[in-house]
């Protein structure tokens, strides 16, 4: 949020000047274009064809990198100090620079075709009295135009007029805040009556005064001057662009913000840059290498000025330059030292790194395994940047809906009468796992069942058919005892708007069981039973709140018998149920844990009949409670209190709230892979802690599952203690302690250690509490709580808390984080996270367009963090140390040879040795073994998730890996510089010829490097497949060929003086003691290591190694996982009651005024694939949002009561 | 209604999504579904080593085996090779050279001679080499290599008219370009050096040297060539170039012999290979092994009669004169026999402590299970 609003600051600040207010005049482009507004054609692209070349540079010389090596190819032109040709540093560069343009371009075009695509949309535009079809980017503030059904809103409009009655259009908004439920804009009558009126509509003068241009989706102020009169407009008179218009054939409106200044274009961008930890640590390390650089070359300058003291009088064979002294000689040498050991600071480096992410990126967008068929998603890595981040996550956190579970409510289960229905058993009574193949029960007899609706326990049906009266109550208290509204479009098509997906299950169920619920009016409800209409009178709904935990109605049946039904939590229930029902209460509190083991939602219910004359009484002590002027809500409290007694037990009903395919595995394996989950939903706590059950992250077994609910700052301080004291007495009521103090690059940052506990504990934490939790004064409480529990669910939270969350433990934990979610809500959170992922194909593109990951299906999320994840961490970790390792084992042995060649700066290897080491002869090995290698395949990740672990602990690339890294180098230089030069000291060649001249040595030198720093790799590369033995023996055997064409006569007869080493290659590498040499120094390089190794590995060894030695002797696939057969759990005591919806809308279903608008046209806003076909629509969730994240939950309950009152107001 | 708008969704979404391809397909359009082959799915056939205690020990024990045989036999060639050295730098004060080395100056035209007498103990039987042996001069240091036109020293005639700027200070003298240009070249050694056998009976015998053959082929026939291809009259070719300021005589004056004359003279190519480290030798002549019956060199006194020219002193250098014979692995170098010999014994050192450990810790560590 923070961002955005910065972002809008910016663009403030950039414009010629603040805008204070906006004025424009209808149809008056002259007066319009005054004020210079922009106008609609976006331009997102930042080049054209002639500023490309410029600003691309440009921009490329403000990375440090490249900013160095511009700064080294200056200093190497300048004679006195250029140590190296020119070319060593131009030919790197150049390349570097031509890949990064080239990327840049080929995204720049793409931008380009987007915009032009986006800017030449047609629509119509009134002018002179006419409508014309015009291009969006011609369209200009102040003009009006036209829009049909189905359009994309052009610009930020202010709606005129629409073919709806009371000037209503409705619009889909999923593009721009993910709601995808149908929102309600209207016109001002005084605009509204022009209708499709041209002449008047061209002739409309209304002058419009309003707020600059901002990114506040939610907010519009303004008013409209119009025949002398003001009228005020807020945000229920606006299209904004983004927006689609919907179920409305036509509508006028005015551009208010045109292209960059609407509030879409307002609220885009990418306004994070995420880096990540090695990145981080990359360039802190860089960091340390450039003073290890500048130390270095110190240390050699004074060598220099020493030697040029003592050996002064070398001059007699070599005169200094002009003016050179001893002391400027050593300043001189200096620079000459930064240009020659500047390899350690590789320019490939930044650009290796960059192809590895993105090759990474490439393989999670190409894996099957992440590809979900039935919406035709493959996962997609929308940022290349991050993914060896993936491999160390310690913390995730989830939204629940959409992204744990489906959002689908079905009826499972239910218990009648004391009798369990809903489960399958086989011939020996052992009960059967629910699969697609089990055999679905039959409802063809009833011709108003829903087709999608699926049962599999046919007694259920057979006691149907038998007439059982208690299933027959049963079906008919579902059919009665709800909210919901029916619609038909044709006969027989029955379409359910129910207030919560829960609610729609049950209807649905007694609707296929032969109890359909057909139509209501606010007086009466009739359903079909067994084929038969029977009208029931509706006299009160007794409506569902969150402390009565329950809903009844009080209807008279066609026979004139009264009746209350009643549903509710079971708790709530039993308390109110009659005496006699007690062996019955037993029973099916039996079923009811049994249901809320398996993670069902429960719900009790119950009847009872009514004498005719104490409800006349009733009814009228109701009505005067109704009409109360004070504590009307207690006396009503009261009365249903009075009323809701004695009922008689029905029996119970077990809706599953359908996880999505693999959740519960998934989350198994995650926490065996040491990764914390926390669930943040803006969901009830029953709910949440429902879900928390049945995906396993709460468990029956776990020592205790505290619970934060507190309503006070004092409150949730002492429940936070206490759980924590519980948890660990020895921590004490004492203040929260930092147990370690971080540095971040000189930023001080105290950071909280992870504790231990003995025994799992689970809590789950309410937003009010949360709110108090998170103030300054007791984050800290509740971190230490909260990371003592192996999970943690917090319910209720707004998408700014969990955004507070995801900065809480991001702050005080040295940890990876991971936010994974799907709707809006959850957009704060993913852009706060260290790394977002979205659920694709739910709930409309935001939470995917923020996301740095988006997939659809959260089980795949496992693949993601197990391999893909692993891999990139570990092929990252490995792609460092070797490439440190080989350039500072390059770089060293000049160190060395400077103290043999009186620190002149003259380098041990051929200059095209230099040029060519980083970008030719070692660029494709290790890029090899950064892309193919792999220390287990996939399955074996998934058997062990514990392999993830190093990653979370940084253990594979650490500033002491980083150090001894540094001394393996060090070592390596000096095998690789004094090995040769022992060997060649004083020696000749088996002729009797020179071999120990400085092109010999050279060669050598180079030649035993390179071929050391292959056995190297190959000693790291674990996985060595076709492609990299390629790379490997082929970049050897290029060395070879360019060796010997470079330093053959006829490039040396072409190019005298840039290929001085002429014959050298033939002369000296027909050497025996050449080659001795060469064997001597790799065995020599490679052994200590793999001495180490070996003894590491015998030792100590880590879980990988332990994998592998098991890979090694299994020699085959891991076992297959055993079929995990759903445990069940039978000592809960605990209730299963969850209902979604807040508070019941039951004064709406009685009120005469509602619904006047046929709600079938907002089930349709749905998309069938982006929920489940035919299964309930949620209400209410994600509504209220807007990703400026400026409000609070309060108004989440109320907005989904919007949609009725929108319709409702008007007719007042 | 219903069917209609649903569509249009469709239609929308996927327009707005892939706005690049253009028209969309509609329902039948092609599935997203990645491709499944190996490398996408990276499931490439692979070879994965692990470092065993059955890969890591046998290689271990073996590279021992064989080091420690090669070692013996490098050891053994080196120690049979005959190396004679003598330092005639004349630093002391009771060395024969020692007053040419105190006279010395690069104009005096008067050579200062100087006769250093040695015995051989043991007769070298094959080919030996004579070479001269400078310490302390940096022939690599950075200024000094690159300070050489390799296009003048190739015939270019540009180039030896117009050296090139690396050249300076020595890339022209008094307005004529030098030729050769350079701090290298200006700085050749010249010392004569003869070699006298002394007969027990007290005859001076002179040795002869063979100056010819003493460069790398590829230099002599590639790399350095005199300007104007044949003409063998050099002085005209030379024409309007310098000598270098050191030097005594022009380059084309170096030899009689047409044919190591010039640039491509002998002693010249061999100077101008600079030498990797600042203790180097170079090789001068060769003394053809005359017949196989006697000695090239028998055992007994020489006189090496030395033409003082070359000043080291000044930066407490020294000039040493190296006979040698050599063999299959060139001169006389114990490092790379001393060397193999002692990585073969402590590798199979290692390997047995290795395989202590491997027996003692190893068996428990690897069959232990992996802890979840």
């Amino acid at each position: 949020m923070g961002s955005q609003m910065s972002l809008f600051g910016l663009h403030c600040l950039k414009g010629k000047e603040k805008e204070e207010e906006r004025r424009i005049r209808a149809n008056n482009r002259e007066y319009n274009q005054l004020h210079k507004y922009a106008t609609n054609a976006i331009k997102t692209s930042k080049y054209n064809m002639f500023s490309f070349l410029p600003l691309n540079l440009f921009e490329q010389f403000q990375r440090i990198a490249n900013a160095y090596f511009l700064f080294l190819l200056i200093l190497q032109v300048i004679p006195a100090i250029s140590s190296l040709s020119w070319f060593t540093t131009v030919v790197p560069l150049v390349l570097v620079l031509a890949v990064s343009a080239a990327k840049d371009g080929s995204d720049d075009i793409n931008r380009h075709k987007s915009d032009r695509q986006v800017n030449n949309r047609k629509v119509k535009v009134l002018l002179n009295g006419e409508l014309r079809t015009e291009k969006w980017m011609d369209v200009q503030v102040g003009d009006i135009i036209k829009l049909e059904n189905n359009h994309f809103v052009t610009a930020d409009l202010l709606l005129l007029s629409s073919s709806e009655p009371l000037n209503l259009v409705y619009i889909e908004t999923a593009e721009l805040d993910g709601e995808t439920n149908l929102k309600v804009r209207q016109a001002l009558t005084i605009t509204g009556d022009m209708g499709h009126n041209l002449e008047m509509l061209s002739a409309f003068d209304g002058e419009l005064r309003c707020e600059p241009p901002n990114n506040r989706l939610d907010r519009f102020t303004g008013t409209l001057m119009f025949q002398g009169q003001k009228f005020s407009l807020d945000n229920e008179k606006v299209l904004l662009r983004g927006c689609t218009l919907r179920n409305t054939e036509w509508c006028f409106g005015l551009v208010i913000f045109a292209g960059p200044e609407t509030k879409l274009m307002q609220n885009s961008g990418r306004t994070t840059f995420k880096r990540t930890s090695i990145d981080r640590m990359m360039n802190a390390l860089v960091l340390c290498i450039f003073v290890f650089l500048v130390f270095m070359c110190t240390v050699l300058a004074i060598g220099n000025s020493i030697w040029e003291q003592q050996q002064g009088d070398f001059t007699t064979f070599l005169p200094r330059q002009d003016g050179v002294n001893a002391a400027f000689s050593g300043f001189l040498t200096f620079w000459s030292y930064v240009i020659i050991l500047n390899t350690v600071v590789p320019i490939s480096l930044y650009v290796s790194v960059e192809i590895i992410r993105l090759g990474n990126s490439f393989y999670i967008d190409w894996d099957r395994k992440m590809y979900y068929a039935r919406s035709d998603t493959p996962a997609v890595a929308r940022t290349t940047t991050l993914n060896e981040e993936l491999g160390q996550i310690k913390y995730i956190f989830s939204d629940k809906t959409g992204t744990l579970t489906q959002n689908i409510m079905t009826f499972n289960k239910c218990s009648i009468n004391g009798k369990c229905y809903g489960d399958v058993f086989d011939y020996s009574g052992q009960r059967l796992e629910m699969t697609e193949e089990t055999e679905k029960v039959d409802f063809s007899y009833n011709p108003l069942a829903d087709p999608k609706f699926s049962f599999h326990d046919h007694s259920l049906v057979e006691a149907v058919k038998l007439e059982n009266p208690e299933v027959h109550a049963f079906f008919r208290l579902l059919a009665l005892c709800h909210t919901a509204m029916a619609e038909e479009k044709t006969e027989g098509e029955l379409l359910y708007q129910a207030q919560s997906p829960d609610e729609g299950a049950l209807v649905t169920a007694a609707r296929n069981f032969g109890f359909v619920f057909r139509s209501r009016t606010p007086e009466t409800i009739s359903i079909v039973e067994m084929g038969i209409q029977r009208n029931y009178e509706l006299l009160t709904i007794l409506d569902f709140n969150n402390v009565r935990k329950r809903m009844s109605v009080i209807v008279r049946s066609p026979e004139g018998k009264l009746s209350l039904y009643c549903k509710g939590a079971d708790t709530v229930v039993y308390e109110r149920l009659h005496p006699s029902c007690s062996k019955l209460m037993e029973v099916t509190t039996e079923h009811l844990s049994e249901f809320a083991g398996d993670g069902l939602r429960t719900l009790a219910l119950a009847y009872k009949d009514l004498d005719e004359s104490y409800f006349e009484s009733w009814r009228q002590r109701h009505h005067e409670a109704s009409t109360a002027l004070d504590d009307r809500e207690d006396k009503l409290d009261e009365l249903y209190e009075e009323i809701e007694k004695n009922m008689l037990l029905l029996g119970a009903t077990g809706i599953e709230d359908k996880l999505q395919d693999g959740v519960s595995h998934t989350i198994e394996q995650l926490s065996r892979a040491d990764i914390k989950i926390w669930v943040l939903t803006g969901d009830k706590q029953e709910t949440a802690e429902n879900i928390g059950y049945s995906c396993n992250l709460l468990r029956e077994e776990m020592s205790e599952v505290f619970t934060v609910a507190g309503t006070s700052p004092e409150e949730v301080r002492q429940e936070l203690r206490t759980a924590r004291i519980k948890m660990k007495p020895e921590t004490g009521e004492g203040n929260v302690t930092i147990e370690g103090e971080g540095e971040i690059l000189g930023k001080k940052s105290k950071l909280v250690q992870d504790e231990a506990v003995n025994g799992e504990y689970g809590l789950v934490i309410n937003g009010h509490s949360l709110a108090y939790a998170l103030d300054k004064t007791m984050e800290l409480e509740l971190l230490r709580t909260a990371c003592m529990c192996k999970t943690v669910i917090c319910c209720r939270v707004t998408p700014l808390q969990k955004a507070q969350v995801v900065e809480l433990v991001k702050k005080y934990k040295r940890a990876v984080t991971l936010a994974i979610g799907d709707g809006a809500n959850d957009v704060s959170m993913i852009k706060a996270a260290h790394i977002g992922v979205g659920i694709s194909g739910q709930e409309g593109m935001q939470a995917v367009l923020s996301s740095d990951y988006s997939f659809a299906q959260f089980r795949y999320l496992q693949r993601l963090l197990l391999v893909h994840g692993r891999w990139s961490y570990l092929r990252m970790c490995k792609f460092l140390c070797y490439f440190f390792y080989k350039n500072f084992t390059f770089t060293f042995v000049h160190f060395w040879y400077a103290f043999f060649c009186g620190f002149s700066a003259q380098t041990v290897y051929d200059e095209w040795f230099i040029t060519l080491y980083n970008l030719v002869y070692t660029a494709l090995p290790v890029l090899g073994m950064s892309l193919f290698d792999q220390d287990v395949n996939d399955r074996w990740s998934f058997q062990y998730p514990q392999l993830y672990v190093p990653g979370q602990l940084n253990m594979y690339f650490s500033k002491t890996i980083f150090a001894k890294c540094v001394l393996h180098s060090g070592y390596s230089s000096l095998v690789v510089f004094f090995i040769p030069y022992a060997a060649m000291y004083n020696t000749v060649r088996d002729n009797g010829k020179d071999v120990a001249d400085y092109q010999s040595f050279a060669l050598l030198a180079q030649t035993c490097l390179l071929i050391a720093v292959c056995i190297q790799l190959g000693l790291d590369m674990a996985y060595w497949t076709a492609v990299n033995q390629f790379f490997v023996w082929g970049s050897l055997a290029v060395y070879f060929a360019i060796t010997f064409a470079i330093y053959s006569n006829g490039i040396f007869l072409i190019f005298t003086s840039s290929f001085p080493f002429i014959g050298v290659a033939r002369n000296t590498l027909n050497q025996a003691n050449v080659w001795l040499t060469i064997l001597l120094t790799t065995i020599l390089c490679v052994l200590p290591v793999v001495a180490y190794r070996f003894l590491l590995m015998q030792l100590r060894p880590t879980i990988n190694d332990k994998v592998r030695f098991k890979v090694r002797q299994t020699k085959a696939s891991p076992p297959p996982p055993p079929r995990r057969a759903r445990i069940r759990r039978t000592s809960s005591r605990r209730s299963g009651y969850a209902f979604s919806h807040a508070q019941g809308y039951g004064d709406l279903v009685t009120s005469r005024r509602f619904l006047r608008r046929a709600p079938v046209s907002r089930s349709t806003a749905f998309s069938p694939t982006a929920r489940s076909p035919g299964k309930f629509l949620p209400t209410g969730r994600s509504a209220g949002y807007s990703p400026t994240g400026r409000q609070s939950n309060l108004r989440q309950d109320e907005t989904s009561l919007q949609m009725y009152r929108a319709v409702k107001d008007p007719q007042i | 209604m219903m069917a209609s708008s649903y569509n249009a969704k469709e239609e929308d979404g996927h327009h707005s999504v892939s706005a690049a391809s253009g028209p969309s397909a509609g329902p039948s359009a092609k599935s997203k579904k990645p491709d499944n082959t190996a490398f996408k799915q990276q499931r490439l056939p692979a070879w994965q080593p692990i470092l065993t205690a059955g890969t890591v020990l046998p290689a271990f024990f073996i590279i021992g085996l064989i080091f420690i045989p090669i070692g013996i036999g490098l050891f053994v060639t080196s120690n049979n090779i005959r190396e004679f050295e003598v330092d005639y730098t004349g630093v002391d004060a009771s060395s024969p050279c020692f007053t040419c080395s105190q006279t010395y100056s690069w104009n005096s035209s008067i050579p200062c001679k100087c006769a250093v007498s040695f015995s051989l103990e043991q007769p070298f039987e094959s080919n030996v080499f004579m070479y001269y042996g400078l310490s302390n001069f940096y022939q690599n240091h950075r200024r000094y290599v690159k300070s050489r036109d390799d296009s003048q020293l190739n015939g270019d005639k540009a180039s030896l008219r117009n050296p090139s700027k690396e050249c300076e200070p020595y890339r022209s003298h008094d307005n004529k370009p030098i030729a050769p240009c350079g701090a290298i070249a200006n700085s050749l050694f010249n010392d004569t050096l003869e070699l006298f056998y002394i007969d027990p009976n007290g005859t001076r015998t002179q040795i002869p040297l063979v100056k010819k053959g003493i460069a790398w082929w590829t230099d002599k026939h590639v790399k350095f060539r005199n300007p104007g291809g044949n003409n063998f009259n050099l002085t005209v070719v030379f024409q309007g170039t310098t000598k270098p300021v050191n030097w005594r005589k022009y380059v084309y004056e170096l030899d009689t012999d047409p044919e190591n004359n010039g640039f491509v003279n002998e002693d010249f190519i061999v100077w101008m290979r600079t030498a990797a480290l600042p203790t180097f030798r170079k090789l001068y002549r060769i003394i053809q092994k005359k017949s196989n019956m006697t000695p090239t060199l028998p055992r007994g006194n020489y006189t090496l009669d030395v033409t003082y020219n070359y000043p080291v002193r000044s930066f407490e250098g020294r000039k040493r004169m190296i006979l040698s014979t050599i063999s299959w692995m060139g001169g006389k170098n114990p490092f790379l026999g001393i060397a193999y010999i002692t990585v073969g014994s402590v590798c199979f050192f290692l390997g047995v402590v290795l395989l202590i450990i491997h027996h003692k810790y190893g068996n428990r560590n690897n069959s232990a299970d992996i802890p979840n």
